[in-house]
């Protein structure tokens, strides 16, 4: 027994229409301070007047928004008493929203008591849920998962659970223009990540994995594109579409190791989710390893790798990964991201603890002990590969 | 011949486990809270069977079968159908999956199962090691 939730999804150019068609009589608006002085707010809000719908907007969403924004935009949207919810964003404000919301409508509760298998929790009663990201690269709008910060403690919290996912994604490539070619190529990373952990995930499924296995085509294929000229419509599309069927993918067979780690790093040093992930990702394909040589395989023949007939098909996707992050300008290790060896090595304690605490690190086929975890870091950090 | 399900020789052959697993000493080295580990009645087990595990630091420090429900009060209560455990002792089914979709129920403090994943999974690996004889 398994479920598989996904949101209605509204994509390609101009599905952004969809707002002016939605019923109901008044909206907030999540966001942040950079989408609005982009103008897709003001977008977002004319296409819902055109409705009928009223809005405000919380523009206070930060990067890896902690439990006391959540907090702040939650007694905001009370306070208004919206029918619908629109967040207008990344992956940071897709997952703000979605935690307000559940405050908002479930005032009994904290979003902190919301696990993955909390139920019951009968969200729609005051209002639904629209996600419509600016970035290709979190699938937030797709997921049910909602990541914040825990800044006291430095990690990231994994909650949310099947009822946590948006009503309607509206996947518009118009929404994604903006974004520098930086941003396009870490968030492009999360993308890569998200479908091949959702591929080989111990969670996976006949569901997820033709999602999943698509997702790595768009990437390869389009990526290098939308990285080069942002003004490429296609590519952008693609990019675009390919994020969101990643996040119907691995949101419905989970993440896994590449995860773990990449959350620690970004909690403990402040480095962007996709490009953090990104890095992991050959690293965990290496400690993974043979136990998933007939999925490296399919990866491999799908993006039609090429490689001599003997070759190890793990080995030649961690190969062709780094290859596209270097195409890219990704970092492939710890230390090229710039952090200095003194202070990673008093972090190297939290970062594995972090890791070892994170709920993906168990979907991985090959569950590390602590001391592969610290050795993972240690290699990812010099930019070795795993021989362990 | 081996030990029958959910007695109380099967609950100290579980505890022996534990306090034999690295792995689980690891996992669980933060770990706080003893447990109830309920089966409700379905096909052959006719009434509510319960283990109790007192699980402290990477230690299993007790472990006995309860005959009344009410003779501790411990942190965590886990409980599902005979059927359901059987498949989880039998690794066809994950325990983080069958919470996941109702057919295990835990009450207690999630966020600490949460903060734990890989201490559930060498708990399982544990009960895994026992030959256990089931009822049917």
């Amino acid at each position: 027994m398994w479920y598989f939730v996904s949101p209605e999804v509204v994509f390609g150019p101009d599905s952004a229409i969809r707002l002016s068609q939605l019923q109901g009589k008044s909206a907030f608006i999540v966001t942040d301070a950079n989408i609005v002085k982009l103008g897709l707010v003001d977008l977002v809000k004319g296409l819902l007047s055109q409705a009928g719908i009223e809005s405000t907007i919380f523009d206070g969403v930060e990067p890896d928004p902690s439990i006391e924004t959540v907090r702040k935009g939650a007694a905001l949207m009370s306070e208004y008493g919206p029918d619908w919810v629109v967040a207008v964003g990344g992956g940071s404000v897709m997952d703000a929203a979605k935690a307000m919301r559940v405050e908002y409508e479930r005032p009994d509760m904290t979003i902190e008591e919301v696990f993955s298998w909390t139920s019951g929790l009968g969200l729609g009663a005051k209002s639904r849920l629209i996600c419509i990201p600016t970035t290709s690269g979190t699938g937030a709008e797709a997921t049910w998962m909602i990541v914040l910060s825990d800044t006291a403690e430095r990690r990231k919290l994994g909650l949310g659970c099947r009822e946590t996912i948006p009503d309607i994604a509206i996947v518009d490539p118009a929404f994604a223009m903006a974004m520098p070619p930086g941003l396009t190529a870490q968030t492009g990373m999360d993308v890569l990540t998200h479908a091949i952990e959702g591929f080989t995930s111990t969670w996976r499924n006949d569901i997820s994995d033709g999602l999943c296995l698509r997702a790595i085509q768009l990437v390869f294929q389009y990526l290098p594109r939308a990285c080069r000229d942002g003004q490429d419509m296609e590519a952008r599309e693609k990019m675009h579409n390919a994020a969101c069927i990643a996040g119907m993918g691995f949101g419905n067979s989970m993440p896994a190791l590449a995860h773990a780690a990449g959350h620690s790093l970004g909690a403990v040093f402040h480095v962007p989710h996709g490009r953090a992930v990104g890095l992991f990702l050959p690293y965990s394909i290496e400690f993974i390893g043979e136990a998933h040589d007939e999925l490296w395989a399919e990866i491999a023949h799908s993006i039609r790798l090429e490689m001599p007939k003997e070759a190890k098909a793990g080995p030649a996707l961690a190969r062709a990964i780094r290859g596209l992050a270097s195409s890219i300008k990704e970092p492939l290790s710890i230390k090229e991201i710039g952090i200095p060896p003194d202070s990673f090595e008093n972090s190297l304690e939290k970062l594995v603890d972090n890791a070892f605490a994170d709920a993906t690190l168990i979907m991985a086929a090959r569950v590390p002990s602590t001391e592969e975890v610290e050795k993972l870091f240690r290699y990812a950090y010099d930019g070795t590969s795993i021989d362990f | 011949m081996g030990i029958k399900y959910w007695t109380d020789e099967w609950a100290k052959a579980v505890c022996r486990e534990c306090n034999t697993s690295q792995a689980y000493k690891e996992a669980a080295k933060k770990w706080e809270g003893d447990m109830y580990f309920v089966t409700e009645p379905e096909g052959p087990v006719k009434e509510r069977l319960v283990v109790y595990m007192d699980l402290w630091h990477g230690e299993c420090r007790s472990a006995c079968r309860i005959t009344d429900e009410s003779e501790k009060s411990p942190a965590y209560r886990l409980s599902a159908p005979y059927g359901v455990w059987k498949q989880i002792l039998e690794k066809k089914l994950d325990a983080v999956q069958a919470m996941m979709t109702g057919r295990l129920n835990v009450k207690g403090d999630m966020a600490q199962i949460m903060g734990m994943p890989r201490a559930a999974i060498e708990l399982t690996n544990c009960t895994l090691l026992i030959d256990t004889e089931f009822p049917d």
